[in-house]
């Protein structure tokens, strides 16, 4: 008997040693501790979430249509080009994420399937109409998540945010969490930017260019474009130019007429920077192209000199100069009336590269740094208040038994903290929350068991028996109701976002170490007493 | 020995009545609020509804009103401002918006900072819902509720009889049903937040329910010739001591959790206050009446005999 009680008591020593241990990382003690402690002590503790100390949470949706279409974009021509090195003519067109060939010959058919089998034909009359194979189509998704995670992480690694979380959430979509970042909203707007650069040649010749508008107001572009929708060569696109001007501030969209397309695209970049303009003192983005690019970007320009060269980003025009003279040496401007800000930003998603389709953001949780020290504050004054009534009322309402309560409850505290910080746990408000109910809900077991002693005790029991039958009996009836709270944190845990997460964690952590203090450890202290000598009464 | 309710000999079964009609009325208006919330007549918070939440933190006192003219005159239609318990902290609720995620909150924040230039805030937070993950947040909150009754059933169904199982689960839905009732009537935001304090509602009021069931099974077992309705509420009155003081400590800690706890989970707090007194109620009252209903079109006859 004395040897089983010395065994749990070690138990709960050791238990209460480790949760020391691994919770002293989030006490101010860690930082005064020895190098070596540091070095092989745990050292991560319980991490505080995104609503505790500010941040952002980001939920953005990869468009993995869009990442389709522009692949189907770039079959089509290359598909020409294939067509007419064949010497075969055919006119090709694409409608969203078909494209149609006619007329329907033998010929065709086999230049199209041999060059790009990926295509499966889906109407084959008088025309030919090609799409992506499905499982091409979903690779391609696919892909693009992928690689919007990389250059997002890449993107953010360069705007400097530490320890910064970015996972894939289902098949397309993609949650950044930045905790305590100081700009969110230039953060997001870096992460967001599909920073698709685009070189393309002005399509000033078109007979249609002299009837539209040279420059509109801002707003009225959708109508504008509606108005030439028909109008339009095939092969060509309006894009907008905004224009600021320089004395009285006012903005206006200049309409570029363009050829569809691109000569070039940013994938050939090496270096993007900011430079100081010398007359208006204005920064701009000066970037170089790799050595493919410069060789590309040089003969373009000996190709098209005298035209004009649009330098586009993500469907805006920058600027669209006259191509005066070849250009060698593989390097271009971006100017658009940038502040230091906007140009430093731009530079780094130029230099992380696009991302492979727009992403459109779904969810957006900002949390100041102030609100998450209110809410610590507010969540450890909860917390003590909490367990100072909780512990008076045990000492009245049971007298000395309570104070054994009271000890399982503190027990409980510690252990729960410990379990957190050894897991690595992320507390979150919801989750003070569970704690503190789980300190109000930690003293029922033992409020099961006094009730239960109580009874045993009327019924003429020792002091000793009633002790044991009160736990015997206590046992199932405490287990079947911890149970049921567990039941309900696991579907929380299932289902809940971050916080809500935390909530359940710290829950079901409280509900389950419940059941250890108050089977172990007040029957511990029980058992303590009553092995001295027989105890006549038992203060309950 | 301190005893607040000693050898109590209350008939808890014959009022049965009185409490059905009260529970009844709590559960209609519990219905009601499911209903409405479905039909989107119900004041769902923007992480079901969509649309956005920004707080802020002012230096001085401001006057809500000043607030409310300002942001319009910004612009801004359908939002709505509410005064925060904390001193000086104002929440601003948009719904719905046309607009791109992210833009609203500039328009309101630089619409305030123009308008009060002489009184700083700070932006405490920042929450943007798309109708997209709203939606599925809606889904999946259902999706929770769903499991978690189911889980609880299985539980109870395994660890007690059938019948037992059935009161449990009755008593259960009643509880969130009630809390749910009273959120809607009191135009209190249903959000993820109140949807957690109603899972663990449903998980903790089970805790005294189990507590009376434990002991009605094991007076049924030794005074088999009794009445069950005696036998019920004779076992009943026996843990009542017991049921009203593991309530009254979690009571405890959510009061502390509602008076102390901040803004971000006030009403968490103040359903779990509600949960705890309801389920308290409910164990006594709906539970065991349940049973005995259930019992009373079944042979029970059979199982005297036996």
């Amino acid at each position: 008997m004395k040897k089983n009680i010395l065994w749990r008591f070690a138990l709960i020593s050791f238990t209460v040693l480790f949760a020391i241990l691994f919770f002293l990382p989030n006490t101010p003690l860690f930082s005064r501790m020895p190098s070596w402690w540091k070095e092989n002590m745990p050292d991560k503790g319980i991490t505080l979430g995104l609503d505790l100390q500010g941040g952002v949470h980001l939920v953005f949706e990869v468009e993995g249509e869009r990442a389709v279409e522009i692949t189907t974009e770039r079959i089509e021509q290359s598909l020409k080009e294939n067509i007419a090195n064949k010497k075969l003519s055919a006119e090709v067109t694409r409608e969203g994420l078909a494209i149609a060939v006619s007329p329907n010959s033998m010929d065709l058919r086999k230049v199209i399937e041999e060059s790009f089998p990926i295509l499966t034909p889906v109407e084959t009359g008088t025309k030919l109409v090609y799409r992506l194979s499905d499982k091409e189509a979903n690779r391609i998704k696919e892909n693009a998540a992928d690689q919007a995670i990389e250059t997002i992480r890449n993107r953010i690694d360069q705007f400097g945010v530490a320890e910064p979380t970015i996972h894939r959430q289902g098949t397309n979509e993609i949650v950044v969490q930045l905790p305590g970042v100081k700009d969110p909203k230039r953060a997001i707007e870096i992460i967001g930017k599909t920073a698709q650069l685009e070189f393309k040649l002005v399509d000033d010749a078109s007979p249609i260019a002299a009837e539209i508008p040279a420059t509109i107001k801002p707003g009225e572009e959708e109508a504008l474009l509606k108005r030439f929708a028909e109008k339009l060569p095939p092969d060509d696109e309006l894009l907008f130019e905004r224009i600021v001007n320089r004395e009285t501030g006012e903005v206006t969209k200049r309409t570029i007429l363009l050829k569809k397309h691109a000569l070039m695209t940013g994938d050939l970049l090496s270096e993007a920077k900011v430079n100081i303009d010398q007359r208006f003192s204005e920064p701009y983005v000066s970037i170089t192209f790799n050595a493919a690019g410069a060789k590309l970007f040089e003969e373009i320009t000996a190709a098209h000199v005298k035209k004009r060269l649009a330098i586009i980003l993500d469907g805006s025009v920058y600027s669209a100069p006259v191509i005066q003279e070849r250009i060698s040496g593989g390097s271009a401007q971006i100017t658009g009336r940038f502040t230091m800000d906007e140009a430093k930003d731009l530079t780094i998603v130029l230099r992380a590269g696009a991302l492979p389709a727009p992403v459109k953001m779904l969810q957006n949780v900002t949390v100041g740094p102030s609100l998450g020290s209110d809410s610590i504050e507010a969540g450890k004054l909860a917390g003590i208040i909490g367990t100072i009534l909780v512990v008076l009322f045990m000492i009245i309402y049971y007298k000395l038994s309570g104070v054994i309560a009271d000890f399982a409850l503190l027990l409980n505290i510690i252990l729960l903290l410990g379990a957190m910080a050894s897991l690595n746990a992320t507390l979150t408000m919801p989750g003070i929350a569970g704690i503190i109910l789980a300190i109000g809900m930690a003293v029922d077991s033992n409020v099961l068991m006094f009730e239960r002693m109580r009874d045993e005790l009327k019924s003429g029991k020792t002091p000793r028996a009633a002790v044991d039958s009160g736990y015997h009996k206590a046992f199932w009836t405490i287990f079947d109701s911890h149970v049921t709270t567990l039941i309900t944190a696991a579907v929380l845990f299932q289902f809940g976002t971050g916080p809500i997460k935390g909530f359940a964690v710290t829950l079901s952590l409280g509900v389950a170490i419940n059941l250890f203090t108050a089977l172990i450890g007040t029957k511990t202290v029980f058992d303590l007493i009553n092995s001295k000598r027989e105890v006549k009464r038992l203060s309950i | 020995m301190l005893e607040l309710i000693r050898n109590t000999k209350i008939d808890f079964l014959g009022k049965r009545k009185v409490a059905f009609i009260l529970s009844g009325i709590l559960s209609i208006i519990g219905i009601i609020a499911i209903i409405q919330i479905a039909n989107g007549r119900a004041n769902l918070g923007i992480d079901f509804a969509g649309g956005t939440a920004i707080q802020l933190k002012f230096e001085k006192k401001i006057d809500i009103h000043e607030v409310r003219k300002a942001i319009e005159e910004g612009g801004v239609k359908d939002f709505d401002l509410q005064d925060l318990l904390t001193v000086n902290k104002m929440l601003i609720r948009v719904k719905k918006t046309e607009q791109q995620l992210g833009q609203l909150s500039d328009m309101v924040t630089g619409t305030i900072s123009q308008r009060f230039p002489d009184n700083k805030y700070v932006t405490d937070s920042v929450t943007v819902i798309g109708p997209k993950v709203g939606g599925r947040l809606r889904v999946d909150a259902a999706q929770a509720i769903v499991m978690a009754t189911l889980g609880i059933l299985i539980y109870i169904a395994i660890r007690f009889r059938f019948d037992f199982a059935v009161g449990a689960t009755v008593a259960t839905f009643h509880d969130v049903l009630a809390v749910l009732g009273i959120f809607f009537l009191l135009g209190k935001e249903i959000n993820l937040i109140l949807v957690t304090a109603l899972l663990t509602i449903a998980g903790y009021s089970l805790t005294d329910t189990v507590v009376v069931f434990d002991r009605i099974r094991e007076n049924l077992r030794a005074r088999i010739k009794e009445p069950v309705e005696r036998v019920m509420n004779v076992s009943i009155n026996e843990v009542l001591s017991r049921t009203i003081v593991t309530s009254f400590t979690v009571l405890l800690s959510s009061l502390a959790l509602f008076f102390f706890g901040g803004e971000v989970i006030h009403d968490f707090s103040l359903a779990m206050i509600m949960g705890v007194i309801v389920g308290t109620y409910s164990s006594i009252f709906v539970a065991s009446p349940i049973v005995l209903l259930w019992r009373a079109k079944r042979p029970f006859a059979r199982k005297q005999k036996a």
